[in-house]
């Protein structure tokens, strides 16, 4: 049967031979890593270019407004006409204010979600929840600000009658509605990867699967929801539309969440929308902001890989 | 046609050459010598002063308790064993008189000479016709009809021409495993190697495949000189001409397998056999 | 001695198993919230935005008036956007992604770039859009071109397919490889024949979801200075161009309450295609989805 001889004369490595092109396929092995290296360093490239962007134009609006009146001011009015001032507070509290309540929504939310879905949901139930989540995750953040808008505002302003149209919890609770299937999803993650022999002697004792769930699996799974959770304080951190829909534009340097505030990211917004000119300490003011927005990110992202990698569960 | 080059010819040899291979008994040519090979993973020592040489149109067994290195030894002869970073290796590793362990040695050219059929059958996630096809057109066959011929001839050569020759554009993953792992083989010869390499190829398998299989081997041997690691000592002491048996990175004892089981000359090597250890 | 007494355990029993059901509850609660949550936004966008999603919505340029606003612009602009984005972005994505794992050497420097890209992916949006004015519409002169805002967006989403592409070629199995190694291909051939062919499912379904971030993203296209009345179609890709989420920013955030009905119209338009485009992705999916 083996080649059937004396059938033809078919010979495939006199073939392999003939056809061999062998500079050309050396060049293309040597060419190929290279060219995809170059591919790979352009994400080098782009936070290259954002911090040196952000530096870069933060080092020319500082030329302009001293540092400290910048770091510690408490009010921040640059579109004055006659005394601009560039405080940053008033931003960075309005911007806690929106995460501190996106967090309060989020957190026990996405948290007892997840407990659900890898405790207590069956395959099936899993299958339907976890597509809904991630179409969740996957709405724009301009349809969450709309929202926020023109039906969450007015709702609670059904029930809180001093509410102002411009305010700080509307936009918090959707903003906080938006990280709810990350936190959910990415706990969930943590608390699935928890073995299960580890529940089955807790059950095997006569616990209850609360107890089991509330006892074992989420103190085993703890890094992984922390960082599931300071990823989304980052998330909230960074969050435009929303709060520039419905946060309003008047930075203040208080603790009500029921009148008009303003973030980080919506002052940028406000000047993008704008027309302040190339060149003014406005147009420079917005890399200074944006900086400091991308340092509060930045420490939120390397707390939670140092926590997921720091107190990673061994099983 | 080249006819004193023993690599070509393999499916025209018998009537232009009736009996330049399969006839003399006494003298067989060499496909691989190993002189003084030593290996390491990073600071274990996997193989330690390997001597074996391997005769063409044989069948060679390579048997041993696992761990003992039997598959790097065999994965050295291709040199797939530089797949896992850290590997260092000493020594020479003839084949067809040129040191594979040369790094001028091509290891492209190298494992088009020398092909491998592994240990789970791996198909690729193509169909039956582009998994055999995959060896010629990776080394330039364009041609439709000889890609034609080259498919046909394979599958038959592996013996499972008739079970495929209607579903020839169907996933390979359809198959059976041990259907599988004739493809495998059949793409293995599509390019027509000299040496087929066999690491464990009938572990995956139910009885009967291993049977198909082992058939196969026999049947292959006339035209190639095979190589084949195995943890099942009746399918050494079956199908293999020669026997090496292996025990923690050395060549114990290596002869006629006729020899090896009926009156092997090392007592670690009668221990093993007569399944004492191992 | 006995330190269960059976009694003291069966009273709290009863209160055990009656928290583990209030709390089930709760949980269950929790879970359905988002599905409710969803299930609002969708009646909202279609209660308000239906009346005014007519044909002349979509073949009208936007409007002072909201009974002649339309989204053509918009529309076709962010198609625009799209066929810059997508072949940008899959280019150096999945090639990042190949290099990363069937090249990269485990060294500082592949740490260093891996690193990089997860906190890349933490950078809000908002800052890309920074860098884009920087560099894309002042240093290179672009303006508030298609190719501008298709750069920022790529960079954007960058990440998230070097991520997603990473994790598809992982999947690749070894023995896969090995074969096509044992026959004497080399390693490019083998990563365009073997392991691109397998991995494509799961970077096409990761790529269309990060493509649909592009496409739904607001923020980088304000701080660009994106314009939003235009009353043309983009001619090249260095014209000026407007996009859905940018046209439904400007008419959200309009005094008028009819625009608010414009507002929810265009949503639902952005909404439609981004279920395309993940219908897209989920076909794709099911339609490769192999077994190994």
């Amino acid at each position: 049967m083996v080649g059937k001889p004396g059938h033809d004369k078919l010979n495939v490595q006199d073939l392999i031979e003939q056809s061999k092109n062998k500079g050309a396929k050396k060049f293309i092995e040597k060419l190929m890593p290279k060219l995809l290296f170059i591919t790979a360093l352009v994400s080098v490239l782009a936070t290259v270019g954002i911090v040196f962007t952000l530096i870069f134009e933060t080092v020319e609006f500082f030329r302009r407004v001293p540092f400290i009146d910048y770091i510690f001011g408490t009010e921040w009015m640059p579109f004055s006409g006659t005394n601009p001032t560039y405080g940053i507070l008033p931003l960075i509290v309005g911007t806690l204010k929106v995460t501190a309540i996106a967090m309060a929504v989020a957190v026990p939310l996405g948290l007892a979600a997840a407990i659900y879905l890898s405790e207590y949901a069956s395959e099936s139930v899993r299958k339907v929840i976890k597509p809904i989540l991630e179409v969740l995750a996957g709405v724009p953040t301009i349809v969450y600000g709309f929202f926020a808008l023109t039906f969450v505002t007015p709702l609670l302003q059904e029930i809180i009658p001093g509410l102002k149209i411009f305010n700080a919890l509307s936009p918090g609770i959707v903003v906080g509605i938006m990280i709810l299937p990350t936190i959910a999803s990415l706990s969930e993650d943590a608390m699935s990867s928890v073995p299960k022999s580890m529940r089955e002697g807790a059950l095997a004792l006569g616990s209850t699967k609360l107890e089991v769930a509330l006892k074992i699996v989420v103190p085993a799974a703890l890094s992984g929801i922390l960082a599931s959770a300071v990823l989304g304080i980052s998330r909230a951190i960074g969050e435009t539309m929303i709060v520039s829909l419905a946060g309003g534009a008047t930075p203040k340097f208080d603790g009500q969440v029921t009148d008009s505030i303003q973030t980080m990211t919506a002052y940028i917004v406000q000047v993008s929308t704008g027309d302040a000119g190339y060149g003014t300490t406005i147009y420079y003011s917005i890399y200074a902001v944006g900086f400091t927005l991308f340092i509060f990110t930045l420490l939120m992202n390397l707390i939670a890989g140092f926590i997921s990698k720091r107190f990673r569960e061994e099983y | 046609m080249m006819v004193n080059n023993p690599i070509n010819n393999k499916f025209s040899q018998e009537d232009e050459q009736p009996n330049l291979k399969i006839v003399s008994n006494e003298a067989k040519k060499t496909v691989y010598q190993t002189q003084n090979l030593d290996l390491w993973y990073g600071d274990t020592h996997a193989l330690k002063g390997i001597q074996l040489d391997i005769n063409e149109n044989e069948v060679t067994a390579i048997i041993g308790p696992s761990g003992c290195g039997k598959s790097t030894y065999l994965k050295t002869l291709n040199r797939m064993v530089e797949l896992v970073p850290s590997v260092r290796t000493t020594g020479e590793i003839l084949y067809r008189e040129r040191n594979i362990l040369d790094k001028e040695y091509a290891v492209e050219e190298l494992r088009t000479k020398v092909g491998m059929v592994f240990q789970k059958p791996n198909p690729f996630p193509k169909s039956i016709y582009d998994n055999i096809a995959y060896g010629p057109r990776i080394h330039g066959i364009k041609n439709r009809r000889i890609l034609d011929e080259i498919v046909e001839k394979s599958l038959r050569g592996a013996a499972i021409w008739d079970e495929v020759k209607d579903r020839l554009h169907e996933n390979a993953y359809g198959l059976s495993g041990g259907q599988q792992q004739r493809i495998c083989i059949a793409r293995c010869l599509a390019i027509e190697p000299d040496v087929i390499l066999m690491d464990e190829p009938t572990s995956a398998l139910d009885p009967i495949s291993t049977l198909k299989v082992e058939e196969l081997v026999q049947e292959l041997k006339k035209n190639y000189s095979i190589i084949i690691v195995t943890h099942n000592m009746q399918q050494a002491a079956r199908i293999s001409d020669k026997t090496a048996f292996f025990l923690n990175g050395e060549v114990i004892e290596y002869a006629a397998t006729d020899k090896i089981f009926s009156n092997p000359s090392d007592k670690r090597t009668e221990d093993y056999v007569s399944g004492r250890f191992g | 001695m006995n330190y269960l007494h059976e009694d003291r355990v069966k009273k709290r029993m009863a209160s055990r198993l009656i928290k583990n059901k209030l709390l089930k509850s709760f949980f269950l609660g929790a879970t359905l919230l988002s599905l409710v949550v969803l299930a609002i936004l969708m009646y909202r966008m279609i209660s308000q935005g239906h009346a005014y999603l007519n044909w002349d919505f979509l073949t009208n340029f936007s409007s002072r008036f909201p009974q002649n606003a339309g989204i053509k612009a918009a529309l076709i602009g962010s198609l625009w956007l799209l066929a810059v984005v997508a072949p940008v972005s899959l280019l150096f994505g999945v090639g990042a992604a190949v290099y990363l794992e069937e090249y990269a050497k485990k060294s500082k420097l592949t740490t260093f770039i891996q690193m990089n890209i997860s906190n890349l992916a933490g950078v809000p949006s908002i800052v890309f859009g920074l860098l884009g004015l920087t560099i894309f519409v002042r240093m290179l002169s672009l303006g508030k071109s298609v190719l501008a805002a298709g750069f920022t967006m790529s960079l954007l989403i960058l990440p998230v397919i070097i991520v997603a592409s990473q994790e598809a070629i992982r999947a690749v199995p070894k023995d896969l490889r090995e074969a096509s190694y044992g026959m004497g291909a080399t390693k490019w051939q083998t990563i365009v024949k073997i392991v691109l062919p397998s991995a494509i499912p799961g970077i096409l379904t990761g790529g269309i979801l990060a493509l649909s971030r592009a496409i739904g993203e607001t923020a980088p296209l304000v701080v660009l200075g994106i314009p939003v009345i235009i009353h043309f179609l983009p001619e090249g890709l260095l014209s000026e161009f407007t996009a859905l989420p940018m046209q439904i920013f400007d008419w959200a955030k309009r005094p008028q309450e009819e625009f608010q009905y414009v507002a929810a119209a265009g949503i639902l338009v952005l909404m439609i295609v981004l279920v395309i485009m993940n219908s897209v992705a989920i076909i794709i999916r099911n339609k490769f989805s192999k077994r190994y």
